[in-house]
Protein backbone atom coordinates (compact mmCIF):
# COMPACT_ATOMS: atom_id res chain seq x y z
CA UNK A 1 0.00 0.00 0.00
CA UNK A 2 1.18 3.46 -0.85
CA UNK A 3 2.35 5.68 1.94
CA UNK A 4 -0.01 8.59 2.40
CA UNK A 5 1.22 10.32 5.52
CA UNK A 6 4.67 10.00 7.01
CA UNK A 7 5.54 11.88 10.18
CA UNK A 8 9.20 11.95 11.09
CA UNK A 9 10.79 12.96 14.37
CA UNK A 10 8.13 15.53 15.21
CA UNK A 11 8.79 17.85 18.15
CA UNK A 12 6.09 20.23 19.37
CA UNK A 13 6.32 22.72 22.21
CA UNK A 14 3.84 24.95 24.04
CA UNK A 15 6.23 27.67 25.10
CA UNK A 16 8.73 25.70 27.13
CA UNK A 17 6.51 22.64 27.54
CA UNK A 18 7.78 19.84 25.33
CA UNK A 19 4.49 18.11 24.51
CA UNK A 20 5.47 15.91 21.57
CA UNK A 21 8.97 14.50 21.81
CA UNK A 22 10.16 13.23 18.49
CA UNK A 23 7.47 10.95 17.25
CA UNK A 24 7.37 9.13 13.92
CA UNK A 25 4.55 7.18 12.37
CA UNK A 26 2.94 6.56 9.04
CA UNK A 27 -0.44 6.00 7.49
CA UNK A 28 -0.90 4.05 4.28
CA UNK A 29 -3.58 4.66 1.71
CA UNK A 30 -6.85 2.94 2.60
CA UNK A 31 -5.95 2.22 6.22
CA UNK A 32 -7.51 3.05 9.52
CA UNK A 33 -4.65 3.88 11.83
CA UNK A 34 -5.25 4.72 15.44
CA UNK A 35 -3.16 6.66 17.88
CA UNK A 36 -4.18 5.74 21.40
CA UNK A 37 -2.96 6.96 24.73
CA UNK A 38 -3.98 8.37 28.07
CA UNK A 39 -5.23 11.86 28.67
CA UNK A 40 -2.40 14.35 28.17
CA UNK A 41 -0.19 11.96 26.19
CA UNK A 42 0.01 14.39 23.28
CA UNK A 43 -2.53 12.89 20.87
CA UNK A 44 -4.35 16.13 20.10
CA UNK A 45 -1.09 18.03 19.88
CA UNK A 46 0.12 15.56 17.27
CA UNK A 47 -3.06 15.74 15.23
CA UNK A 48 -3.29 19.51 15.44
CA UNK A 49 0.29 19.80 14.27
CA UNK A 50 -0.25 17.49 11.32
CA UNK A 51 -3.40 19.48 10.49
CA UNK A 52 -1.48 22.76 10.58
CA UNK A 53 -3.14 24.35 13.62
CA UNK A 54 0.13 24.12 15.56
CA UNK A 55 3.63 24.55 14.25
CA UNK A 56 6.24 21.90 14.99
CA UNK A 57 9.60 23.00 16.38
CA UNK A 58 11.23 20.41 14.14
CA UNK A 59 10.47 17.30 12.15
CA UNK A 60 8.76 16.43 8.92
CA UNK A 61 5.14 15.93 7.94
CA UNK A 62 5.11 14.34 4.53
CA UNK A 63 1.70 14.07 2.90
CA UNK A 64 1.83 12.26 -0.40
CA UNK A 65 5.50 13.10 -0.52
CA UNK A 66 5.01 16.82 0.08
CA UNK A 67 6.49 18.37 3.23
CA UNK A 68 3.72 20.21 5.07
CA UNK A 69 5.86 21.42 7.97
CA UNK A 70 4.75 24.99 8.71
CA UNK A 71 1.92 25.00 6.17
CA UNK A 72 -1.07 26.67 7.88
CA UNK A 73 -4.25 24.68 8.43
CA UNK A 74 -6.27 26.57 5.85
CA UNK A 75 -3.82 25.44 3.17
CA UNK A 76 -3.54 21.90 4.48
CA UNK A 77 -7.24 21.28 3.78
CA UNK A 78 -6.74 22.03 0.13
CA UNK A 79 -4.00 19.38 0.03
CA UNK A 80 -6.58 16.74 0.89
CA UNK A 81 -6.30 16.35 4.62
CA UNK A 82 -9.14 17.21 6.98
CA UNK A 83 -9.14 17.35 10.76
CA UNK A 84 -12.23 16.80 12.82
CA UNK A 85 -11.07 18.42 16.06
CA UNK A 86 -11.50 17.35 19.66
CA UNK A 87 -14.72 18.64 21.18
CA UNK A 88 -16.42 18.77 17.75
CA UNK A 89 -16.28 22.52 17.43
CA UNK A 90 -19.22 22.86 15.11
CA UNK A 91 -20.34 26.42 14.44
CA UNK A 92 -23.01 26.60 17.12
CA UNK A 93 -24.98 29.52 15.74
CA UNK A 94 -24.98 28.33 12.15
CA UNK A 95 -27.38 25.79 10.69
CA UNK A 96 -26.44 22.21 9.90
CA UNK A 97 -26.40 23.02 6.21
CA UNK A 98 -24.25 26.12 6.73
CA UNK A 99 -21.78 24.08 8.77
CA UNK A 100 -21.54 21.57 5.95
CA UNK A 101 -21.12 24.36 3.42
CA UNK A 102 -18.22 25.71 5.44
CA UNK A 103 -16.66 22.25 5.27
CA UNK A 104 -16.67 22.59 1.50
CA UNK A 105 -15.12 26.06 1.63
CA UNK A 106 -12.18 25.05 -0.57
CA UNK A 107 -14.46 23.34 -3.08
CA UNK A 108 -16.54 24.62 -5.98
CA UNK A 109 -20.27 24.78 -5.40
CA UNK A 110 -20.86 21.94 -7.87
CA UNK A 111 -18.43 19.72 -5.96
CA UNK A 112 -20.02 20.78 -2.69
CA UNK A 113 -23.48 19.79 -3.85
CA UNK A 114 -22.27 16.42 -5.00
CA UNK A 115 -20.43 15.73 -1.75
CA UNK A 116 -23.41 16.92 0.28
CA UNK A 117 -25.49 14.05 -1.09
CA UNK A 118 -22.79 11.57 -0.07
CA UNK A 119 -22.57 13.05 3.42
CA UNK A 120 -26.36 12.94 3.76
CA UNK A 121 -26.15 9.29 2.70
CA UNK A 122 -23.78 8.55 5.57
CA UNK A 123 -25.65 10.75 8.03
CA UNK A 124 -29.37 10.73 7.22
CA UNK A 125 -29.96 12.53 10.52
CA UNK A 126 -28.14 15.57 9.21
CA UNK A 127 -30.37 15.68 6.17
CA UNK A 128 -33.48 15.62 8.37
CA UNK A 129 -32.15 18.49 10.42
CA UNK A 130 -30.40 20.57 7.81
CA UNK A 131 -32.10 23.80 8.84
CA UNK A 132 -31.60 23.33 12.54
CA UNK A 133 -29.06 25.51 14.35
CA UNK A 134 -26.07 23.32 15.23
CA UNK A 135 -25.97 24.39 18.87
CA UNK A 136 -29.37 22.80 19.46
CA UNK A 137 -28.28 19.34 18.22
CA UNK A 138 -27.55 16.53 20.67
CA UNK A 139 -23.93 15.54 21.35
CA UNK A 140 -24.07 12.59 19.01
CA UNK A 141 -25.62 14.66 16.25
CA UNK A 142 -22.97 17.34 16.72
CA UNK A 143 -20.30 14.68 16.35
CA UNK A 144 -21.94 13.50 13.14
CA UNK A 145 -22.06 17.07 11.93
CA UNK A 146 -18.38 17.59 12.73
CA UNK A 147 -17.48 14.45 10.83
CA UNK A 148 -19.76 15.29 7.92
CA UNK A 149 -18.34 18.80 7.81
CA UNK A 150 -14.80 17.43 7.62
CA UNK A 151 -15.85 15.06 4.83
CA UNK A 152 -17.24 17.97 2.82
CA UNK A 153 -13.71 18.99 1.83
CA UNK A 154 -13.34 15.55 0.18
CA UNK A 155 -10.26 14.61 2.13
CA UNK A 156 -8.05 11.72 1.14
CA UNK A 157 -7.02 11.52 4.77
CA UNK A 158 -9.48 12.23 7.55
CA UNK A 159 -8.14 12.79 11.04
CA UNK A 160 -10.56 12.29 13.90
CA UNK A 161 -9.75 13.49 17.40
CA UNK A 162 -11.71 11.52 20.02
CA UNK A 163 -15.00 11.18 18.16
CA UNK A 164 -16.42 9.07 21.01
CA UNK A 165 -15.80 11.68 23.68
CA UNK A 166 -18.79 12.21 25.96
CA UNK A 167 -21.14 9.95 24.01
CA UNK A 168 -23.37 7.16 25.31
CA UNK A 169 -22.11 3.65 24.40
CA UNK A 170 -24.80 3.07 21.81
CA UNK A 171 -23.85 6.29 20.05
CA UNK A 172 -20.17 5.39 20.25
CA UNK A 173 -20.93 2.17 18.41
CA UNK A 174 -22.87 4.10 15.79
CA UNK A 175 -20.06 6.62 15.27
CA UNK A 176 -17.49 3.84 14.91
CA UNK A 177 -19.69 2.04 12.39
CA UNK A 178 -19.79 5.22 10.35
CA UNK A 179 -16.01 5.55 10.55
CA UNK A 180 -15.72 2.08 9.07
CA UNK A 181 -18.22 3.03 6.35
CA UNK A 182 -16.28 6.18 5.49
CA UNK A 183 -13.13 4.10 5.24
CA UNK A 184 -14.84 1.58 2.96
CA UNK A 185 -15.91 4.44 0.73
CA UNK A 186 -12.27 5.28 0.19
CA UNK A 187 -11.23 7.71 2.92
CA UNK A 188 -8.05 6.90 4.77
CA UNK A 189 -8.46 7.45 8.51
CA UNK A 190 -6.16 8.54 11.30
CA UNK A 191 -8.08 8.09 14.52
CA UNK A 192 -7.09 9.41 17.93
CA UNK A 193 -8.88 7.81 20.84
CA UNK A 194 -8.87 7.26 24.56
CA UNK A 195 -11.37 4.48 24.01
CA UNK A 196 -8.63 2.01 23.07
CA UNK A 197 -10.93 -1.00 22.94
CA UNK A 198 -13.17 0.49 20.28
CA UNK A 199 -10.35 2.08 18.32
CA UNK A 200 -8.30 -1.12 18.17
CA UNK A 201 -11.32 -3.13 17.11
CA UNK A 202 -11.80 -1.15 13.91
CA UNK A 203 -8.20 -0.14 13.10
CA UNK A 204 -5.70 -1.87 10.84
CA UNK A 205 -2.70 -0.61 12.75
CA UNK A 206 -2.13 1.26 15.97
CA UNK A 207 0.46 3.35 17.77
CA UNK A 208 0.54 3.97 21.47
CA UNK A 209 1.50 7.40 22.69
CA UNK A 210 2.93 7.80 26.19
CA UNK A 211 3.84 11.29 27.45
CA UNK A 212 4.85 12.63 24.08
CA UNK A 213 6.57 9.53 22.76
CA UNK A 214 5.46 6.52 20.81
CA UNK A 215 5.97 3.23 22.62
CA UNK A 216 7.63 1.22 19.87
CA UNK A 217 7.43 -2.02 21.82
CA UNK A 218 3.68 -1.88 21.39
CA UNK A 219 2.91 -0.90 17.83
CA UNK A 220 1.68 -2.53 14.69
CA UNK A 221 -1.26 -4.73 13.88
CA UNK A 222 -4.32 -3.54 15.80
CA UNK A 223 -5.77 -7.00 16.29
CA UNK A 224 -2.51 -8.21 17.84
CA UNK A 225 -2.45 -5.26 20.20
CA UNK A 226 -6.01 -5.92 21.22
CA UNK A 227 -4.89 -9.35 22.42
CA UNK A 228 -1.54 -8.33 23.87
CA UNK A 229 -1.31 -8.73 27.64
CA UNK A 230 0.75 -5.58 27.99
CA UNK A 231 -1.81 -3.44 26.14
CA UNK A 232 -4.68 -5.06 27.99
CA UNK A 233 -3.12 -4.17 31.28
CA UNK A 234 -2.32 -0.57 30.43
CA UNK A 235 -5.16 0.50 28.16
CA UNK A 236 -8.02 -1.93 28.21
CA UNK A 237 -8.60 -2.01 31.94
CA UNK A 238 -7.34 -5.47 32.61
CA UNK B 1 -43.72 64.94 18.72
CA UNK B 2 -43.65 63.38 15.25
CA UNK B 3 -40.87 65.72 14.22
CA UNK B 4 -38.85 64.62 17.21
CA UNK B 5 -39.48 61.00 16.42
CA UNK B 6 -38.29 61.49 12.86
CA UNK B 7 -35.21 63.38 14.00
CA UNK B 8 -34.51 60.66 16.50
CA UNK B 9 -34.79 57.93 13.91
CA UNK B 10 -32.53 59.88 11.59
CA UNK B 11 -29.85 60.45 14.22
CA UNK B 12 -30.31 56.87 15.36
CA UNK B 13 -29.76 55.66 11.80
CA UNK B 14 -26.35 57.31 11.80
CA UNK B 15 -25.56 55.66 15.15
CA UNK B 16 -26.75 52.36 13.72
CA UNK B 17 -24.42 52.57 10.72
CA UNK B 18 -21.49 53.37 13.02
CA UNK B 19 -22.56 50.69 15.50
CA UNK B 20 -22.44 48.11 12.72
CA UNK B 21 -18.73 48.74 12.38
CA UNK B 22 -18.20 48.25 16.12
CA UNK B 23 -20.33 45.18 16.27
CA UNK B 24 -18.88 43.43 13.22
CA UNK B 25 -15.31 44.04 14.32
CA UNK B 26 -16.14 42.96 17.86
CA UNK B 27 -17.88 39.85 16.58
CA UNK B 28 -14.91 38.74 14.59
CA UNK B 29 -11.84 40.12 16.33
CA UNK B 30 -13.34 40.18 19.85
CA UNK B 31 -12.00 43.69 20.33
CA UNK B 32 -13.42 47.15 20.75
CA UNK B 33 -12.00 49.27 18.01
CA UNK B 34 -12.08 52.62 19.77
CA UNK B 35 -10.55 54.27 16.73
CA UNK B 36 -13.72 53.54 14.79
CA UNK B 37 -15.24 56.93 15.66
CA UNK B 38 -12.18 58.70 14.32
CA UNK B 39 -12.46 56.93 11.01
CA UNK B 40 -15.83 58.70 10.72
CA UNK B 41 -14.08 62.00 11.16
CA UNK B 42 -11.51 61.12 8.47
CA UNK B 43 -14.39 60.22 6.15
CA UNK B 44 -15.95 63.60 6.85
CA UNK B 45 -12.73 65.48 6.00
CA UNK B 46 -12.10 63.49 2.83
CA UNK B 47 -15.61 64.24 1.60
CA UNK B 48 -15.26 67.89 2.68
CA UNK B 49 -12.04 68.48 0.73
CA UNK B 50 -13.25 66.45 -2.24
CA UNK B 51 -16.13 68.88 -2.55
CA UNK B 52 -14.59 72.19 -1.52
CA UNK B 53 -11.05 71.78 -2.80
CA UNK B 54 -11.41 69.40 -5.73
CA UNK B 55 -14.87 70.56 -6.71
CA UNK B 56 -16.06 66.97 -7.06
CA UNK B 57 -19.76 66.16 -7.13
CA UNK B 58 -21.13 64.78 -3.81
CA UNK B 59 -21.47 61.22 -5.09
CA UNK B 60 -17.81 61.12 -6.04
CA UNK B 61 -16.86 62.73 -2.73
CA UNK B 62 -18.72 60.02 -0.83
CA UNK B 63 -17.00 57.39 -2.92
CA UNK B 64 -13.59 58.95 -2.18
CA UNK B 65 -14.38 58.94 1.54
CA UNK B 66 -15.39 55.27 1.38
CA UNK B 67 -12.23 54.30 -0.49
CA UNK B 68 -9.91 56.18 1.87
CA UNK B 69 -11.63 54.93 5.03
CA UNK B 70 -11.73 51.34 3.81
CA UNK B 71 -8.01 51.48 3.12
CA UNK B 72 -7.43 53.19 6.47
CA UNK B 73 -9.36 50.46 8.27
CA UNK B 74 -7.28 47.75 6.62
CA UNK B 75 -4.02 49.56 7.42
CA UNK B 76 -5.00 50.15 11.07
CA UNK B 77 -5.83 46.48 11.52
CA UNK B 78 -2.67 45.35 9.78
CA UNK B 79 -0.26 47.66 11.61
CA UNK B 80 -1.83 48.11 15.03
CA UNK B 81 -4.05 45.13 15.80
CA UNK B 82 -2.76 42.17 13.84
CA UNK B 83 0.54 41.99 15.75
CA UNK B 84 -1.56 41.78 18.93
CA UNK B 85 -3.74 38.88 17.79
CA UNK B 86 -2.66 36.77 20.74
CA UNK B 87 -2.11 39.59 23.24
CA UNK B 88 -4.34 40.28 26.24
CA UNK B 89 -7.52 42.21 25.56
CA UNK B 90 -6.26 45.03 27.76
CA UNK B 91 -3.22 45.53 25.52
CA UNK B 92 -5.48 45.62 22.48
CA UNK B 93 -7.82 48.10 24.15
CA UNK B 94 -4.99 50.45 25.03
CA UNK B 95 -3.66 50.19 21.49
CA UNK B 96 -7.10 51.04 20.11
CA UNK B 97 -7.25 54.15 22.31
CA UNK B 98 -3.76 55.02 21.08
CA UNK B 99 -4.83 54.68 17.46
CA UNK B 100 -7.80 56.92 18.21
CA UNK B 101 -5.54 59.67 19.58
CA UNK B 102 -3.14 59.17 16.71
CA UNK B 103 -5.89 59.76 14.16
CA UNK B 104 -7.19 62.82 15.99
CA UNK B 105 -3.74 64.34 16.21
CA UNK B 106 -2.91 63.50 12.62
CA UNK B 107 -6.12 65.30 11.65
CA UNK B 108 -5.10 68.25 13.81
CA UNK B 109 -1.79 68.47 12.01
CA UNK B 110 -3.19 67.98 8.54
CA UNK B 111 -6.40 69.95 8.80
CA UNK B 112 -5.92 72.19 11.89
CA UNK B 113 -8.43 72.64 14.69
CA UNK B 114 -10.45 75.23 12.78
CA UNK B 115 -14.03 74.14 12.50
CA UNK B 116 -15.02 73.43 8.91
CA UNK B 117 -18.57 74.01 7.80
CA UNK B 118 -19.69 70.98 5.88
CA UNK B 119 -21.65 71.79 2.71
CA UNK B 120 -25.24 70.61 2.43
CA UNK B 121 -24.70 68.01 -0.25
CA UNK B 122 -28.35 67.06 -0.57
CA UNK B 123 -29.43 70.68 -1.09
CA UNK B 124 -30.80 70.07 -4.57
CA UNK B 125 -32.85 67.06 -3.57
CA UNK B 126 -36.51 67.54 -2.73
CA UNK B 127 -37.62 67.04 0.85
CA UNK B 128 -40.83 65.40 1.91
CA UNK B 129 -43.86 67.30 3.11
CA UNK B 130 -45.86 65.54 5.79
CA UNK B 131 -48.85 67.75 6.60
CA UNK B 132 -47.37 70.90 8.03
CA UNK B 133 -44.00 69.29 8.55
CA UNK B 134 -41.07 69.38 6.19
CA UNK B 135 -38.66 66.42 6.28
CA UNK B 136 -35.17 67.32 5.11
CA UNK B 137 -33.58 65.30 2.32
CA UNK B 138 -30.67 64.34 4.56
CA UNK B 139 -33.09 62.74 7.00
CA UNK B 140 -34.72 60.68 4.29
CA UNK B 141 -31.40 59.63 2.79
CA UNK B 142 -29.96 58.70 6.17
CA UNK B 143 -32.87 56.43 7.00
CA UNK B 144 -32.86 54.91 3.52
CA UNK B 145 -29.11 54.36 3.63
CA UNK B 146 -29.47 52.61 6.96
CA UNK B 147 -32.15 50.27 5.60
CA UNK B 148 -30.17 49.48 2.45
CA UNK B 149 -27.00 48.79 4.46
CA UNK B 150 -28.84 46.60 6.91
CA UNK B 151 -30.52 44.52 4.21
CA UNK B 152 -27.28 44.20 2.22
CA UNK B 153 -25.26 43.11 5.24
CA UNK B 154 -27.88 40.61 6.31
CA UNK B 155 -27.96 39.09 2.83
CA UNK B 156 -24.17 39.12 2.70
CA UNK B 157 -23.73 37.26 5.97
CA UNK B 158 -26.50 34.72 5.36
CA UNK B 159 -26.34 34.09 1.63
CA UNK B 160 -22.78 34.47 0.42
CA UNK B 161 -19.89 32.11 0.99
CA UNK B 162 -17.66 34.95 2.17
CA UNK B 163 -20.30 36.25 4.55
CA UNK B 164 -20.87 32.83 6.06
CA UNK B 165 -17.13 32.39 6.42
CA UNK B 166 -17.14 35.66 8.35
CA UNK B 167 -19.70 34.25 10.78
CA UNK B 168 -17.70 31.05 11.07
CA UNK B 169 -14.56 33.02 11.95
CA UNK B 170 -16.45 35.04 14.54
CA UNK B 171 -17.56 31.81 16.22
CA UNK B 172 -14.38 29.77 16.20
CA UNK B 173 -11.21 30.84 14.45
CA UNK B 174 -9.50 27.47 14.81
CA UNK B 175 -12.41 25.54 13.38
CA UNK B 176 -12.77 28.12 10.60
CA UNK B 177 -9.11 27.67 9.68
CA UNK B 178 -9.67 23.93 9.49
CA UNK B 179 -12.37 24.59 6.89
CA UNK B 180 -9.77 26.29 4.71
CA UNK B 181 -10.87 29.82 5.55
CA UNK B 182 -8.11 32.42 5.67
CA UNK B 183 -8.83 34.00 9.05
CA UNK B 184 -6.50 36.97 8.64
CA UNK B 185 -8.04 37.93 5.35
CA UNK B 186 -11.52 37.58 6.79
CA UNK B 187 -10.66 39.88 9.70
CA UNK B 188 -9.17 42.35 7.25
CA UNK B 189 -12.35 42.27 5.19
CA UNK B 190 -14.42 42.95 8.30
CA UNK B 191 -12.36 46.02 9.14
CA UNK B 192 -12.68 47.15 5.53
CA UNK B 193 -16.47 46.87 5.58
CA UNK B 194 -16.79 48.52 9.01
CA UNK B 195 -14.57 51.42 7.96
CA UNK B 196 -16.34 51.87 4.64
CA UNK B 197 -19.58 52.16 6.58
CA UNK B 198 -17.93 54.65 8.91
CA UNK B 199 -17.19 56.83 5.89
CA UNK B 200 -20.85 56.81 4.89
CA UNK B 201 -21.84 57.59 8.47
CA UNK B 202 -19.30 60.42 8.50
CA UNK B 203 -20.77 62.10 5.46
CA UNK B 204 -24.35 61.69 6.72
CA UNK B 205 -23.44 62.98 10.16
CA UNK B 206 -21.57 66.01 8.80
CA UNK B 207 -24.43 66.83 6.47
CA UNK B 208 -26.99 66.69 9.27
CA UNK B 209 -24.76 68.50 11.81
CA UNK B 210 -22.51 70.51 9.52
CA UNK B 211 -19.47 71.17 11.69
CA UNK B 212 -16.26 69.27 11.25
CA UNK B 213 -13.32 69.13 13.67
CA UNK B 214 -10.67 66.53 14.48
CA UNK B 215 -12.77 65.46 17.48
CA UNK B 216 -16.02 65.22 15.50
CA UNK B 217 -16.00 61.42 15.54
CA UNK B 218 -15.47 60.92 19.28
CA UNK B 219 -18.90 61.49 20.72
CA UNK B 220 -20.87 59.77 17.94
CA UNK B 221 -18.33 56.96 18.20
CA UNK B 222 -18.98 56.49 21.90
CA UNK B 223 -22.74 56.76 21.41
CA UNK B 224 -22.66 54.21 18.61
CA UNK B 225 -20.56 51.92 20.75
CA UNK B 226 -23.21 52.30 23.43
CA UNK B 227 -25.85 51.51 20.82
CA UNK B 228 -23.98 48.37 19.83
CA UNK B 229 -23.84 47.20 23.45
CA UNK B 230 -27.45 48.26 23.96
CA UNK B 231 -28.61 46.15 21.03
CA UNK B 232 -26.29 43.28 21.88
CA UNK B 233 -22.69 43.51 20.74
CA UNK B 234 -21.92 41.17 17.86
CA UNK B 235 -25.48 41.27 16.55
CA UNK B 236 -26.20 43.07 13.28
CA UNK B 237 -29.95 43.63 13.89
CA UNK B 238 -28.98 44.56 17.46
CA UNK B 239 -26.81 47.40 16.15
CA UNK B 240 -29.73 48.65 14.09
CA UNK B 241 -32.21 48.49 16.94
CA UNK B 242 -29.76 49.88 19.49
CA UNK B 243 -28.78 52.74 17.22
CA UNK B 244 -32.31 53.84 16.46
CA UNK B 245 -33.50 53.55 20.05
CA UNK B 246 -30.51 55.52 21.21
CA UNK B 247 -31.15 58.26 18.69
CA UNK B 248 -34.83 58.48 19.63
CA UNK B 249 -34.10 58.51 23.37
CA UNK B 250 -31.48 61.19 22.90
CA UNK B 251 -33.72 63.49 20.87
CA UNK B 252 -36.69 62.98 23.20
CA UNK B 253 -34.46 63.57 26.19
CA UNK B 254 -33.30 66.83 24.64
CA UNK B 255 -36.83 67.89 23.73
CA UNK B 256 -38.72 66.98 26.87
CA UNK B 257 -36.23 66.77 29.70
CA UNK B 258 -33.09 68.76 29.29
CA UNK B 259 -30.47 69.32 26.63
CA UNK B 260 -27.69 68.96 29.17
CA UNK B 261 -29.09 65.78 30.62
CA UNK B 262 -29.90 63.97 27.36
CA UNK B 263 -26.61 62.09 27.27
CA UNK B 264 -27.00 61.08 30.90
CA UNK B 265 -30.46 59.74 30.10
CA UNK B 266 -29.04 57.73 27.21
CA UNK B 267 -26.47 56.09 29.46
CA UNK B 268 -28.97 55.55 32.26
CA UNK B 269 -31.18 53.63 29.85
CA UNK B 270 -28.18 51.58 28.78
CA UNK B 271 -27.35 50.69 32.37
CA UNK B 272 -30.92 49.64 33.08
CA UNK B 273 -31.04 47.46 29.96
CA UNK B 274 -27.74 45.81 30.83
CA UNK B 275 -28.90 45.16 34.38
CA UNK B 276 -31.99 43.40 33.10
CA UNK B 277 -30.38 41.72 30.10
CA UNK B 278 -26.57 41.71 30.30
CA UNK B 279 -26.17 40.59 26.68
CA UNK B 280 -28.10 43.59 25.35
CA UNK B 281 -31.48 43.57 23.65
CA UNK B 282 -30.75 41.09 20.86
CA UNK B 283 -27.45 39.73 22.11
CA UNK B 284 -26.97 36.07 22.67
CA UNK B 285 -25.03 34.31 25.32
CA UNK B 286 -21.50 33.54 24.31
CA UNK B 287 -20.70 29.99 25.23
CA UNK B 288 -17.10 29.93 26.29
CA UNK B 289 -15.10 27.33 24.45
CA UNK B 290 -12.73 25.18 26.47
N1 LIG C 1 -2.50 25.06 24.89
C1 LIG C 1 -1.64 24.40 25.69
N2 LIG C 1 -0.72 25.07 26.42
C2 LIG C 1 0.15 24.41 27.21
N3 LIG C 1 0.21 23.08 27.34
C3 LIG C 1 -0.68 22.36 26.64
C4 LIG C 1 -1.65 22.97 25.78
N4 LIG C 1 -2.38 22.00 25.22
C5 LIG C 1 -1.91 20.84 25.69
N5 LIG C 1 -0.88 21.06 26.56
C6 LIG C 1 -0.12 20.02 27.24
O1 LIG C 1 0.48 19.17 26.29
C7 LIG C 1 0.36 17.83 26.68
C8 LIG C 1 -0.36 17.03 25.62
O2 LIG C 1 -1.70 17.47 25.53
P1 LIG C 1 -2.72 16.92 24.45
O3 LIG C 1 -2.05 16.84 23.14
O4 LIG C 1 -3.95 17.72 24.54
O5 LIG C 1 -2.99 15.45 25.01
P2 LIG C 1 -4.12 14.40 24.64
O6 LIG C 1 -4.84 14.87 23.44
O7 LIG C 1 -3.38 13.14 24.39
O8 LIG C 1 -5.01 14.30 25.83
C9 LIG C 1 -0.34 17.82 28.03
O9 LIG C 1 0.63 17.74 29.03
C10 LIG C 1 -1.03 19.15 28.07
O10 LIG C 1 -1.13 19.61 29.40
MG1 LIG D 1 -6.84 15.30 23.22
Amino acid sequence: MAEMLKVEDLHVYYGSIHAVKGISFEVHEGEIVTLIGANGAGKSTTLNTVGGLLKARSGHILFEGKDLHGVPANKVVAEGMALCPEGRRVFQHMTVLENLEMGAYTRSSAEAEETLEKVYGLFPRLKERYRQVAGTLSGGEQQMLAMGRALMSRPKLLMLDEPSMGLAPILVQQIFDIIVDMNKQGTTILLVEQNAQMALSIANRAYILETGKINHSMEGDAADLLNSEEVKKAYLGG
Amino acid sequence: MLANLINGISLGSVYAIIALGYTMVYGIAKMLNFAHGDVIMVGGYIAFYSITLMGWPPALAVLAAIVVCTALGIVIERLAYKPLRSATSLAVLITAIGVSYFLQNAALLLWTSNTKVFPNIFEKLPGLRLGAMQIAPVTIITVLANIVIMVTLTLFTTKTKMGKAMRAVSEDKGAATLMGINVNRTISLTFAIGSGLAAIAGVLLCTAYPTLQPTTGSMPGIKAFTAAVFGGIGSIPGAMLGGILLGVIEIFGKAYVSTQLSDAIVFAVLIIVLLVKPTGLLGRKVNEKV
